[in-house]
């Protein structure tokens, strides 16, 4: 038997101090760490069990209008929020097409942006996998990669980062708070994922032992709610992860977009923001001409490591499709089939 | 998922509890309340626990496994490799074809698939199983694989000369024919995916075995078991409460159980092994990945003058699966020409296995598809071509038709549906980014026949009890035999007590090929007419029966009271009786086997197919048919499909129960939508090893890919195929799913896809 320790701090100084031993891992909601501990992915000697922190599971409101998330606030309960729903509907829309019911009433805001790759060969312990086992190999390449990168990937790896969560949340300038030994720092989402370089096992900033202790989102975040969506295409209409999904933000006065926000999932080991894609949106006419130029920016850098060229035409058609509906408002209530290009069918019911 | 279904023509006006009334499923409760308890459940007293090493290579030999540090870990009882574990015979087939008189080792040497079983670690608690099963190591010395159909290496197979049909002269017909279409249709490598992975608990006590596991097919799994270990047959007794699905999969005794009950006499304990889901997707076959070439020659008028069908599937490198692909083909349309032959293709595969519909599955979507490519081409209505080519008789077997009632399908699932306002042309209908299609295929299953046996008990307190070794997966064999059972003896469904999965029972054949429906509601029927003999003939004959100066001829048994026909007598319950008469119960055994059947007759019955009786015996071909009525939705700018709607009308003979027929039946269009849509194995090239072996990559559908489905019954009892005139249920719906959403993907898009699945990058 792989046996390990298990502890249970009350407070995050002990987490901490716990978590400081080479080989621990934090336990959140587990939906992905028990996963790939029974599969013999990851096997970790210590595991720190943090759910019982009181402080991280609460939704806070900022003095500067700000909000700022527990790391233990459960992806159901974020989505569910009625409040939280209303000023980033997008963010919703984004959670509750992720998983299935039961693992969004388990999984955790932060062990969301820490899940890890969906590639197959990553959870196939007989296959090579730098990500797995450094210097192993990459069997992705020349191998199934259908649903892998097109932006972002090396030679060393080609995964993408699974979390539809992320996408919204990184062009809404999301910023992770970390604590760690060195007290606490932010980092803003956009940074904390790695792309894979040489390092692809090292897939974010944090540093050995450090714990996610919220994120936050900036005051101007909310300034979008009237114009957001988030699209997530898949191959069935819930539970899967994204092919290629987008989320897109703008305000729009006079015709004019006054600012813009996108980003993609599904596309690269980290939830990418199109920034050359907003800088083509910026000041220009709200229309589906400009909203073709951003996505063509968006792709410009793109490039198949394999059997995915696809993705990247499709890719330019989610960000259009998803302009255009952050563009025509966001719905009053939220769209049974969440983030489903179908989501305006009458006669489908919620309970997927 | 929102299912409407309606009733039509469901041949029954008797209440719930009768047969064809719609009593709700009797094992339900327990299954919802998690009072069922499946095989692999039971507790046993010193139960171990044992985990399957498999081959990581496709091909070649394993040339050491390095067992010291599995041996070592804690808790490890053994480590079985094929020097290490008992010898076993090899059993016969399941047509009962005598083996070699060769030994069978469960675990290999000779590497002919990724997924092969290699070694077993049998240890204290499933955990440490677990672990040390990962620190065995195994070293091959590889050759290079064939993958799939699609493989340089894989050539173009052997002929079956037993799939080859022919009449006329097909190839001249199609030369000289004015209109002509021909197509590919690729289906995939897909599996049965049960919820209940396979597993088993194995106990030997001297040389006596029980087996605990889900099973759709006790006598033959026990006959297996019993060739294996060389001991009576009668000394193995398979137990199978529950089977939490098996489309299939679960009707034979494969190799993780012979290691497990290996296992358990080599450590004299019972020992549990349950495949991990990765393992469900090499540890037994799912179905063959198939290829057909449809030829059909017509007249502008789209009449057809002849059909030339080619196909192939995969096998493994030493086991032999055939899936028919000419079944569909040689029947559904009248041809006066014809042409079918098939090769298979062996390529580094677990041996393939049945799968909902084996055979008429893959073979309705190559000619259900090339006919709708037909009707385009002579520009004749899907439907319309399909009328004027309507088979009045079996053209194969040139034999009536029991009962079709197919033209009665297009009739009702047409109506229903709005067919008639269609636009013809692909790619008129559309709502905003959304195109839509609507198509329509039909579909159709043999009528299987074989033989079961069943005991009848009425009990002093009045209730009725049912035996038999037959099963329940879910489709309803608890429910209809007690309906069976209580309308026969006359008391009401509650009263019945339905005991099965057990093969100490009467005997049973296979659950498959929607066979067990008819075979054991005959069996019941017979046992229960017997039992009420009995019981009438001793109201009217023992002189302690209230009943006895009546001096009656006959007596009514109704909701459970016996009274004389006119109702000028006593009226008083079954157990008043049984015990005026002094007996605490009458039990009587019925079987369909003809009456001069020998002991060998009956065993060879109940544990092999061979005796099954052929779809065409005597003077009539026997099918169930159907017809499925399809809109699609498909977004213009990602390729994504959605079924919106599904009409679909089915002749499956009298309904036993109308409500676990209609469930079914919307499970196996449910499963079409996933073979359409969604579901295909995916094989890493290089290493022959498959990538999506589990259910967040294998992609089965879920609710929210489900529309409303509405089914309606068409059909009317056939005598000639069952003794209560019910044809099969569970196979037929899926038949002609996944042609009639590519169909209706085809009128959507205008794009016609011949290699399921229909994944949006085949439509941007
Ligand atoms: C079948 C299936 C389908 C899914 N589909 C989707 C989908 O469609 N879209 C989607 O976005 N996601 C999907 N998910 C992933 C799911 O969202 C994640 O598993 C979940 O968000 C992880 O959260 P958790 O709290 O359970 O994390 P855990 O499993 O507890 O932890 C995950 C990782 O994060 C670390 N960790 C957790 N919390 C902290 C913290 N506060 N600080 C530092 N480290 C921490 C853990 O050590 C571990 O390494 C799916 C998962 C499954 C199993
Ligand atoms: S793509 Fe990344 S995760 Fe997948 S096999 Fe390659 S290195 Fe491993």
């Amino acid at each position: 038997m792989r046996d390990f320790d298990y502890v249970r701090p009350a407070t995050i100084s002990e987490a901490l101090v716990a978590a400081a031993e080479p080989g621990s891992a934090y336990l959140a909601g587990g939906t992905n760490l028990l996963d790939l501990m029974k599969g013999g992915v990851t096997s970790p000697e210590r595991i720190v069990d943090i759910t019982r922190l009181p402080e991280l599971n609460r939704i806070e409101t900022l003095d500067d209008g700000g909000l700022r998330i527990g790391a233990l606030v459960r992806n159901a309960d974020l989505a569910h929020d009625p409040a939280f729903a209303k000023a980033y509907p997008a963010v919703a829309e984004a959670l509750l097409s992720g998983a299935s019911a039961q693992l969004r009433n388990a999984a955790t805001a932060g062990g969301n942006l820490l899940q890890r790759t969906r590639c197959s060969y990553f959870y196939d312990t007989a296959s090579a996998c730098n990500r797995r086992e450094p210097g192993s190999g990459c069997s992705a390449l020349g191998g199934e990669n259908r649903l892998h990168a097109i932006l972002g990937w090396s030679d060393a790896c080609i995964a993408t980062h699974p979390s539809d969560f992320c996408v919204p949340l990184v062009a809404l300038d999301a910023v992770v708070e970390i604590e760690g030994k060195q007290g606490r720092r932010h980092v803003t989402l956009e940074e904390f994922h790695r792309l894979p370089g040489d390092t692809p096992q090292r897939e974010t900033v944090l540093e050995p032992g450090e714990l996610i202790v919220a994120i936050r989102l900036p005051a101007e975040a909310a300034s979008f709610a009237a114009h957001a969506r988030y699209l997530k295409m898949r191959e069935r209409t819930s539970y899967a992860f994204a092919v290629v999904s987008a989320a897109a933000a703008l305000t729009v006065r006079d015709g004019k977009i006054r600012a813009a926000r996108l980003a993609l999932g599904g596309v690269a080991a980290k939830p990418w923001r199109a920034r050359a894609a907003e800088a083509v949106l910026l000041g220009a006419d709200a229309d589906e001409a400009a909203f073709v130029r951003a996505a063509d920016a968006a792709l410009a850098d793109a490039s198949p490591p394999g059997d995915n060229a696809f993705k990247i035409e499709l890719a330019r058609r989610i960000v259009v499709r998803t302009l255009m509906s952050a563009l025509a408002g966001t719905p009053a209530l939220m769209p049974a089939l969440p983030a489903s290009p179908f989501s305006s069918l009458p006669g489908v019911r919620h309970d997927a | 998922m929102t299912v409407r279904s309606i009733r039509h023509g469901d041949a029954s006006d008797g209440g719930a509890d009768a047969v064809g009334g719609r009593l709700s499923r009797v094992d339900g409760p327990a299954k919802i309340t998690g009072a069922a308890k499946y095989a692999v459940e039971q507790q046993l007293e010193g139960l171990a626990h044992a985990v399957l090493v498999e081959s990581t290579i496709a091909s070649g030999k394993v040339r050491a496994i390095a067992s010291k540090a599995a041996e070592a870990a804690p808790g490890v009882l053994k480590v079985l490799t094929p020097d290490t574990i008992i010898s076993l015979r090899t059993a016969s087939d399941w047509f009962g074809t005598p083996p070699p008189d060769k030994p069978y080792c469960p675990l290999a040497r000779d590497i002919t698939f990724s997924g092969q079983h290699v070694a077993a670690v049998v240890a204290e608690t499933f955990e440490q199983a677990v672990a040390a099963a990962a620190l065995v190591k195994v070293s091959y010395d590889e050759t290079p694989a064939i993958v799939d159909l699609s493989d340089g290496k894989a050539g173009d197979g052997i002929p079956v000369d037993a799939m080859t049909k022919e009449w006329g002269d097909a190839q001249a017909a199609f030369a000289s024919a004015p209109v002509r279409i021909c197509a590919a249709y690729n289906t995939p490598r897909e599996y049965q995916a049960p919820m209940e992975p396979h597993g088993l608990i194995a106990r030997w006590e001297g040389d006596h075995l029980t087996v605990w596991e889900p099973s759709q097919w006790l006598d033959g799994m026990a006959r297996t078991y019993a060739e294996w270990f060389g001991v009576p047959f009668e000394n193995v007794r398979l137990v199978s409460p529950y089977i939490g699905g098996g489309f299939g999969s679960k009707a034979l005794a494969l190799g993780h159980g012979a290691v497990a009950a290996c296992a358990a006499k080599m450590l004299g304990r019972p020992v549990r092994l349950v495949m991990t889901r990765p393992q469900t997707f090499t540890g037994y076959g799912g179905r063959a990945a198939t290829r057909q070439t449809v030829t059909i020659g017509a007249d502008h008028d789209g009449m057809i003058q002849s059909i030339v069908h080619r196909g192939v599937n995969e096998t493994s490198i030493d086991g032999m699966w055939v899936e028919p692909l000419g079944s569909v083909t040689s029947i559904m349309y009248a041809t006066p020409n014809f042409s079918s032959k098939q090769n298979v293709v062996r390529v580094n595969s677990v041996v393939p296995g049945a799968m909902r519909a084996p055979g008429e599955n893959p073979s309705a979507f190559g000619i259900e598809s090339a006919i709708d490519e037909l009707s385009y081409e002579v520009g004749i209505d899907p439907l319309e071509i399909r009328l004027r080519n309507y088979a009045e008789q079996d053209p194969e077997a040139k034999k009536a038709w029991s009962t079709r009632q197919l033209r009665e399908a297009f009739a009702a699932g047409a109506e229903r549906f709005g067919w008639a306002r269609r636009t013809p042309e692909p790619r008129s209908m559309r709502d905003g980014n959304q195109l839509i299609g609507w198509g329509v295929a039909a579909g159709t299953y043999p009528v299987r026949r074989a033989y079961g046996e069943a005991i009848v008990r009425i009990l002093a307190d009045g209730s009725v009890e049912v035996e038999s070794s037959s099963i329940d997966m879910g489709q309803g064999t608890y429910t209809i035999l007690a309906q069976t059972a209580a309308e026969t003896v006359g008391v009401s469904a509650d009263d019945v007590v339905v005991k099965l999965g057990d093969s100490r029972f009467p005997r049973a054949g296979v659950t498959g090929g929607s066979r067990l429906a008819g075979v054991m509601t005959g069996a019941v029927h017979k046992a229960a007419t017997a039992a009420l003999d009995q019981l009438v003939g001793l109201a009217i004959s023992d002189p302690r029966s209230p009943f006895h100066a009546l001096q009656a001829n006959t007596l009514v048994v109704a909701n459970g009271r016996i009274t004389a026909p006119r109702g000028d007598g006593p009226d008083v319950s079954i157990s008043e009786l049984l015990e005026s008469v002094g007996r605490d119960r009458i039990e009587a055994v019925g079987d369909t086997m003809p009456a001069n059947s020998s002991a060998e007759d009956r065993y060879k019955n109940y544990t092999t197919i061979a005796m099954a009786l052929p779809h065409t015996e005597g003077d009539y071909s026997r099918h169930s048919w159907c017809a499925h009525f399809v809109e699609v939705r498909v977004d213009e700018d990602f390729g994504t499909v959605r079924v919106s709607r599904v009409v679909s009308a089915l002749d499956s003979g009298r309904l036993y129960n109308p409500k676990l027929a209609e469930s079914q039946w919307k499970g196996g269009i449910i499963m079409g939508i996933g073979q359409a849509l969604l579901e295909e194995g995916i094989m890493d090239r290089r290493h022959g090893r498959i990538v999506n072996n589990n259910l967040a990559d294998y992609l089965v559908p879920t609710n929210a890919d489900i529309p409303d489905i509405e089914v309606i019954s068409v059909g009317i009892p056939d005598l000639h195929s069952s003794v209560l005139g019910g044809k099969g249920v569970g196979e037929l719906a899926i038949v002609g799913m996944a042609p009639a959403i590519a169909n209706a993907v085809f009128h959507a898009t205008g794009k016609r896809v011949r290699d399921l699945p229909i994944t949006l990058e085949k439509l941007i």
